[in-house]
């Protein structure tokens, strides 16, 4: 009996093949997964630049970055004091108006609901910020989720002012 | 299909037969015996199978038409609708065909869910058969995008990103399926390719379906089981043969009122309207034959919880033949469950209508007690009913009640009267 239960040359033949096998299995599995990751040409894409000369105060563009729509908005007075006056400690994703728009008259999101992938709605919802149609999330005029499905508030790119009228995004 | 001593007549079939039995096979499918009370609602797997190679018949000649490229594919389908010979016709009969299909699959489902189908020793057709339905539902959802409409659009972008719930991973996963940052070509080309491949898929499984189905043989009304052959069981050709067209061709009447008198009516007409990343339509809506699923995703507010709960609603039916307790199969000898039955039935079709209505208010509360309902039958009510439940007394055979002999005339008497 004691003699099965000794590791013999076999089972490290066994053994061995097996886990050869396996990366082998990988190796081939890998490409084919990886294959249906964002390529080249999409990467390629990743920044896009924005002429905001003509944006007057209260009003927004949505322009297309690596597929997704980004709102530039050019914010109010009122917008900002909004923004930026709500107790932190009441917002489902506690995020201060001053890290997501550095330049407080200069707020650019992506224009993408954090539940599933919709566009919201500008100048509406209950807080006056953006409301989602698709199941119901309203975002303040920081794009931060105040109320419904969604989990987070809407994201900011990398961006930066290449001049006083160029943003560049990505 | 063991026990099969057939000797073709011919000599030429005797010589092939011995190298390739498919003349036993032939003569196996023929005889197959079948209860001979079978209803109506058991013609619904003929159907489907029609329902299948349709699908793929018109898919295929679609696909000589079709482009899939995020430019061309909304004028492609227009090219088929307005150019190709006959190209409307083959696109409604696809497109209607999806639902028909849906249709079929439901009452095949529900017929299984009354008559117990799912029990021992049926669990593994069962399964194979919420496979198949799984598969249909991810190939449908594929097959709507093609056409890249708003609604096809807005669907995949919706659809895919459930799986940005998954945490830690979700964005790598949601990257990973597009193919990109968003919903675009990349998707599209993929869905077309996947869209392609399951059907065949699905053709394999039936096969497997089919064959899981012909070992311990059909279930029937009374769900007992049967001697066979027996004088309780026909041959299936050309008794049920005969009956499953002739309930085709009803079908068939149905099938072709949508495609030549309302073919959009199930569909969505922003879906009309050219893909447009940056313009999400008012309200979004799914297909009809997966609004259940959806309003179960939106009674919950929070968003991973929602996805949960929507792929329980799925997986709980794969394990249902080990949450119904009861020994009994049939509902007509189950009288609690009989009526639970259709609360259940009423609960789904409640959900699949809120499933189309705003999530907001009344129908949000509607949706959410119909969800945990539809959980509660499944998860609490099921695995006690069977151990608490008193059933009637199960015939003997299928003739018994009828020639007599049952050990509970009154139940004999009551079915007389029903």
């Amino acid at each position: 009996m004691s003699d099965e239960k000794k590791v013999q040359r076999r089972d490290f033949i066994f053994t061995a093949s097996y886990a050869l096998g396996a990366v082998g299995v990988g190796a081939v599995v890998w490409p084919l997964i990886d294959q249906m990751n964002p390529d080249r040409s999409v990467k390629a894409l990743a920044s896009t630049e924005v002429d905001v000369s003509s944006l007057e105060p209260g009003k927004s563009i949505t322009v297309l970055w690596r597929g997704k729509p980004v709102f530039i908005r050019r914010r109010t007075q009122e917008e900002i004091d909004e923004a930026r006056n709500v107790n932190i400690e009441d917002l489902p994703h506690p995020e201060k108006d001053e890290d997501r728009a550095k330049n407080p008259e200069w707020l650019v999101m992506l224009g993408i609901c954090t539940h599933l992938g919709c566009v919201p709605l500008g100048d509406k919802g209950e807080y006056n910020g953006w409301f989602c149609p698709c199941h119901g999330s309203h975002y303040d005029t920081s794009g931060r989720i105040r109320k419904g499905p969604a989990p987070t508030n809407m994201e900011i790119p990398k961006y930066e002012f290449v001049n006083s009228n160029t943003i560049k995004i990505g | 299909m063991s026990d099969h001593n057939y000797v073709p007549s011919s000599k030429l079939g005797k010589w092939f037969n011995d190298r390739l039995p498919l003349l036993t096979l032939a003569d196996h499918l023929k005889e197959y015996p079948t209860p001979k009370n079978l209803n109506y609602w058991w013609t619904f797997g003929g159907i489907l199978t029609f329902c299948l190679i349709t699908q793929i018949i018109t898919g295929i000649v679609l696909g000589m038409h079709y482009v899939a490229h995020a430019d061309l594919a909304f004028d492609s389908v227009e090219h088929i609708m307005r150019d190709v010979n006959y190209g409307w016709l083959i696109r409604y009969v696809h497109a209607n065909g999806a639902s028909m299909f849906f249709l079929a699959v439901y009452i095949h489902i529900f017929r299984s869910l009354y008559y117990g189908s799912y029990k021992a020793p049926r669990e593994v057709i069962w399964i194979i058969g919420m496979i198949i339905y799984l598969l249909m539902m991810m190939t449908a959802f594929m097959g709507y995008v093609l056409p890249w409409g708003q609604m096809s659009f807005w669907g995949a972008t919706v659809i895919t990103n459930l799986f940005s719930a998954v945490p830690f991973f979700g964005e790598g996963i949601t990257n990973w399926l597009w193919g990109g940052y968003a919903v675009d070509n990349p998707t599209l080309t993929r869905f077309f390719s996947l869209h392609y491949l399951l059907p065949f898929l699905i053709v394999g499984l039936v096969v497997l379906h089919i064959w899981a189905l012909h070992v311990p043989g059909n279930n029937n009304p009374i769900g007992i089981d049967l001697k066979k052959p027996s004088k309780d069981t026909v041959p299936f050709h050309p008794y049920i043969v005969i009956k499953d067209m002739f309930a085709l061709l009803l079908f068939l009447i149905v099938f072709a009122f949508f495609v030549f008198y309302s073919p959009n009516i199930l569909g969505h007409s922003d879906n009309y309207i050219e893909a447009n990343p940056l313009v999400t339509p008012a309200h979004i809506v799914p297909e009809w034959y997966l609004l259940p699923f959806y309003a179960i995703l939106r009674s919950v507010p929070d968003k991973l919880l929602g996805v949960v709960a929507m792929f329980a609603s799925i997986f709980i039916l794969v394990i249902l033949p080990w949450l119904d307790t009861s020994k009994i199969r049939s509902a007509i000898f189950r009288p609690i469950y009989k009526q639970l039955y259709w609360i259940l039935v009423l609960d789904v079709l409640v959900l699949g209508y809120m499933g189309a209505m705003p999530a907001e208010g009344t129908y949000l509360l509607i949706a959410r007690v119909a969800t945990a309902y539809y959980f509660i039958h499944f998860l609490v009510i099921l695995p006690l009913l069977g151990k608490r439940e008193k059933t009637l007394t199960v015939p003997l055979s299928i003739t018994e009640p009828v020639l007599g002999g049952s050990p509970n005339p009154q139940m004999v008497k009551k079915k007389e009267i029903d």
